[in-house]
């Protein structure tokens, strides 16, 4: 299993796969929701290529909606895969605000350069298998699913 | 359970398959409409709410159901073979300039375009017309078309149910490969088993063939996404209570389940233009180096799709929606559908393997119709996680490594050959194997690689 830590994040902030099959699947925890969210996606990244690697050139924002915490990462995570795929671009920070139903993010990153990132595999799309956020008898936050590469 | 659960394997590929199946094939038992049994291939393993390695049939008369899981996100993958015509012995000599010149012609790996920039109408052409725009656009020829399954082009197509996302993602991915388990292979025919028919296909011991995996690129990827997270929402309205989210479906007489199968016919012809528009590309690549190769299409079959098919249930055909996820056709000598060259040879199957290891032609039996509604295994599927192939394996050694067995890999990612390691994959072999036995499919030749374009 895969761990990542960023700094700029609080301690409890950080981010794992977990095997599923073929596939591989992406764990996000933080203190909040938020968080979580950020930490999942960078869970996204690293599946591709190591997200410290990255340098952070372009900036995309992006708002997303859904009735529960469940549908909204689903969506979240399909947005930035959607963006990775569009831009050719490969995110290494992500600022998440979470208000209700809603998301509000900004992702910063770089064009995919093959030979400097040496990426591993294309994201298909995130899926509903095993997607749960859920908080922890620890009291952080689990924001998870499984991608298809 | 509406129906029994069916699957085919011998002791050793049951031991050693997820019990998910089991559970996942359980679980597609219990949807709306399902007719005759759910069925496991010999290389099922964990999928997304229907396994990988999965066919089940729907009737639309009985409320039947179309999922977009049970197609998966890289709607009609599937691979096409050419044959070349040409000895094994003849690419020595110019081996690796040719798998440089294969690997600079088509785009593989994350962040590839292709040369191809497609706007709106240009797009929707494709999305209707499949590998028929892609020959119109001087991409090969009108031979190729005759031996694509449906012809090369999918019927009812409906370019207007896929979304502007999807059509974005897909605006230069046009003759692209992508990546994991993708790739362009040359390979070289090293046994046959039924030499009749491998005459009658064109493939001869000692000869050479590329093969090509691939599917339908980000847009259906995209529409994947986008008619997964729509089913879920409508399951309730539709009066669909689902054990597991991930088995969202639709009733095939509903609007959304007719606009589904619009869109997915149309990632079917995407998929078909581009193995079409990749076929050029290595005609181009190969013809370079081998001037006197002929690439004839031997066929190009899907294996991540759901289709309108005519099966015979308790004494009356009926009209059903075969889903099959992991999962290729595999008609039987005489089937209507098949092309006048092909019909009393049977359905040509193709098993791609990973890259070290070989791939397999079979042809569908008369008797995969009753076992299987003509179905049969696509691959060897992995036994090993990505994490831990990338643990155990290093790019660049395993690159020497097949070299040392006259195997040259171009990619442009060592992470992303590690992780593709032919050691993370299960025995194609025992799968084919099963698959023979079984009755599903009937073993012709089998395949290895000399060359392999991998993402």
């Amino acid at each position: 299993m895969s761990k990542g830590n960023e700094t700029a994040m609080p301690a409890t902030a950080r981010w794992e796969h977990f095997d599923h099959g073929a596939d591989i699947g992406v764990r996000g925890i933080g203190g909040t929701p938020a968080e979580a969210f950020e930490q999942a996606a960078l869970a996204l990244t690293a599946v591709v290529t190591d997200p410290a690697s990255l340098r952070l050139r372009q900036v995309k924002k992006l708002r997303c909606e859904a009735a529960d915490l469940d549908s909204l990462l689903y969506e979240w995570l399909n947005a930035v895969i959607y963006e990775m795929s569009v831009g050719k671009v490969l995110f290494g920070r992500f600022e998440v605000k979470i208000g209700g139903s809603r998301l509000a993010a900004i992702l910063r990153g770089e064009s995919v350069v093959a030979k400097r990132h040496q990426p591993a595999v294309e994201i298909k799309g995130a899926t509903y298998t095993q997607l749960r956020v859920a908080r922890q008898p620890d009291g952080s936050w689990w924001a998870q699913c499984v991608v298809d590469v | 359970m509406r129906v029994p659960g069916i699957l085919y394997a011998d002791e050793a590929l049951l031991r050693d398959m997820d019990e998910k199946v089991v559970e996942q094939l359980s679980n597609v038992a219990c949807l709306p409409g399902i007719v005759g049994a759910a069925y496991a291939m010999p290389d099922a393993h964990w999928g997304y709410g229907f396994p990988i390695g999965g066919v089940a049939a729907f009737d639309p008369e009985a409320d039947g159901i179309v999922s977009a899981g049970g197609v998966g996100f890289d709607i009609s993958c599937g691979v096409r073979t050419l044959t070349t015509g040409l000895a094994r012995e003849r690419v020595e000599p110019v081996k690796a300039e040719l798998a440089h010149e294969l690997g600079r012609a088509i785009p593989a790996g994350v962040g590839s375009s292709g040369r191809i920039r497609l706007d709106e109408s240009a797009m929707t052409e494709m999305l209707t017309d499949g590998a028929h725009w892609a020959v119109s656009r001087g991409y090969g020829a009108a031979e190729d078309l005759e031996r694509i399954e449906e012809g090369g082009k999918c019927l009812y197509a409906e370019p207007d149910a896929v979304s502007q996302r999807a059509r974005r993602r897909q605006r230069d991915e046009m003759g692209t490969l992508g990546s994991g388990n993708h790739y362009l292979e040359l390979q070289h025919v090293v046994e046959i088993y039924r030499p009749a028919i491998a005459d009658g296909l064109g493939l001869r011991a000692g000869e050479m063939v590329v093969s090509i995996h691939c599917g339908s690129r980000g847009l259906g990827h995209q529409i994947g996404t986008d008619y997964l997270q729509m089913m879920v929402q409508a399951a309730p309205s539709h009066g669909i209570r689902l054990p597991d989210r991930e088995l969202a479906c639709a009733p095939i007489r509903s609007e959304l389940g007719a606009r589904y199968l619009g869109a997915m016919r149309a990632a079917t012809n995407c998929a078909l233009a581009n193995r079409q528009i990749i076929t050029h590309l290595a005609r181009q690549a190969v013809k370079r180096y081998l001037p006197d190769a002929t690439l004839n299409v031997l066929y190009d079959v899907s294996h991540n799709i759901c289709k309108e098919e005519m099966h015979v249930i308790e004494g009356e055909t009926r009209l059903l929606f075969v889903h099959r996820k992991g999962a290729t056709r595999a008609f039987g000598p005489g089937h209507p559908a098949l092309p006048e060259s092909l019909r009393a040879l049977g359905q040509p199957v193709l098993i791609g393997g990973s890259m070290g290891t070989a791939s397999y032609v079979l042809v569908g039996t008369p008797q995969s119709e009753m076992l299987s509604f003509s179905s049969a295994c696509h691959g060897a599927g992995r036994s090993m996680s990505r994490h831990r192939a990338a643990r155990q394996w290093q790019g660049r050694q395993l690159l020497a490594e097949l070299k040392s067995r006259g195997i040259i890999v171009v990619s442009p990612s060592m992470r992303g050959v590690a992780e593709e390691a032919p050691g993370a994959y299960k025995d194609v072999t025992a799968v084919v194997d099963v698959a023979d036995e079984a009755g599903l499919a009937s073993k012709v030749a089998r395949l290895e690689p000399l060359i392999c374009v991998k993402g």
